[in-house]
């Protein structure tokens, strides 16, 4: 009976992951109302649920990709993949105002070199304060504060080692961790209620995963104006990071 | 029918990642650059084109908004499977340079959002 479950909880885990999150918005919706009463959205208590799952689900097997290591739950690393997130994130540009979208233009495409810039420099000085004082390490490091994307492509054009690539992971995953968390609580301190402030958020934060699930917590109207222009920091920053970043720490540090 | 609408953000989605992925190649990143945003453009074209023509409709809206309200679930599976053992293992550095840099950036975000300047914010 045991083995027929299992088997059927391996071959059809997409399925098995639309339960699993099913629980957890049920019990976020739960928790919300009661303990909370409404103050913190369901979406943010899901999502805290979800990364709490990430850590035991990483502590028991071991692996990178928290709860989706656990065989029984693979279908949950299918379900929040890139693919299924990425052409969620892009149904929701279809209640898109162009207007609004529109009026941000400039400032959210300034917000975009900020936001890549401040968190590089940053993370450098504090890679640096920390001992690691030679250019690359400083580079990959401060790359990592970018996003997790932005750190181990850095790392890699530029020959870092596995110990500072691990760190700059690190970094831009806790980052991502943080901005999931913490963007409801802080929403209203930081203007974040309209479009226009939506894409400067998206543009300044620019980790996709905490911008778009932040959002999703505060208001999920406001998700679609953050992943446009969250979606060209990664970018920005890939391009950027071994290139011109790396030169200029070069230069600063002289080695 | 529904089918209209999953396929349009399919191939929208589709045609987006790949024009991401020739801009990487374009300029030397090995990254998808704007993928999602141009998917996301793709899409709100259609939407007007299809407008302008009678033809939107109830079931090809369906469609797209089926997935757009998935968005949320989607997220939590994608929480839940964030290496956040490397997060917490990092220690002291990662957690003062992770915590000083988002402090930071929330403060960027007030300062370029210009509150007053925002005529849609509310008071």
């Amino acid at each position: 009976m045991i083995e027929t479950l299992e088997k059927i909880l391996l071959s059809q885990g997409l399925l098995a992951a639309f339960v699993i999150v099913g629980v957890i918005m049920l019990v976020s919706d739960a928790v919300s109302r009661t303990l909370t009463r409404g103050r913190i959205h369901p979406s943010a208590i899901a999502i805290v649920i979800g990364l709490c799952l990430a850590y035991l689900g990483g502590r028991a097997s071991g692996g990178e990709k928290g709860l989706a290591d656990i065989s029984y739950f693979s279908g949950v690393g299918l379900l929040g993949g890139a693919m299924l997130r990425d052409f969620a994130i892009v149904a929701t540009a279809f209640e898109v105002d162009i207007r609004e979208a529109g009026r941000a233009g400039l400032v959210g495409a300034a917000s975009i070199l900020i936001g890549v810039l401040a968190p590089f420099v940053l993370g450098a000085g504090v890679a640096h304060a920390f001992g690691y004082s030679d250019a690359v390490s400083m580079t990959t490091i401060g790359a990592g504060a970018v996003t997790y994307i932005v750190g181990p492509v850095t790392g890699a054009a530029l020959g870092a080692s596995s110990d500072v690539m691990a760190l700059s992971i690190a970094t831009g995953v806790l980052k991502a961790v943080l901005v999931m968390v913490a963007t409801p609580a802080l929403a209203p301190l930081i203007g974040l209620d309209n479009p226009r402030s939506a894409m400067i958020f998206g543009g300044v934060m620019g980790t996709t995963s905490g911008v778009t699930a932040g959002l999703a917590a505060t208001d999920p109207k406001l998700v679609p104006y953050g992943a446009l222009t969250s979606t060209f920091y990664t970018g920005v920053g890939c391009l950027l990071g071994p290139s011109a970043l790396f030169l200029a720490v070069r230069a600063v540090t002289g080695g | 029918m529904i089918i209209q609408g999953v396929a349009l953000l399919a191939f929208c989605t589709l045609v987006g990642a790949y024009v991401g992925d020739l801009i990487g190649i374009l300029i030397g990143v090995k990254a998808n650059v704007g993928g999602v945003g141009v998917a996301m453009a793709l899409l709100i074209a259609a939407r007007y084109a299809l407008m302008k023509q009678g033809r939107l409709s109830e079931g090809l809206k369906g469609g797209v908004s089926f997935w757009s309200m998935m968005y949320i679930p989607i997220v939590v599976a994608m929480a839940a499977q964030q290496n956040v053992v490397a997060a917490v293992r990092g220690g002291p550095m990662v957690l003062i340079a992770g915590t000083l840099v988002v402090a930071v950036s929330f403060a960027l975000v007030r300062v370029l959002g210009g509150r007053s300047a925002s005529p849609g914010a509310g008071s």
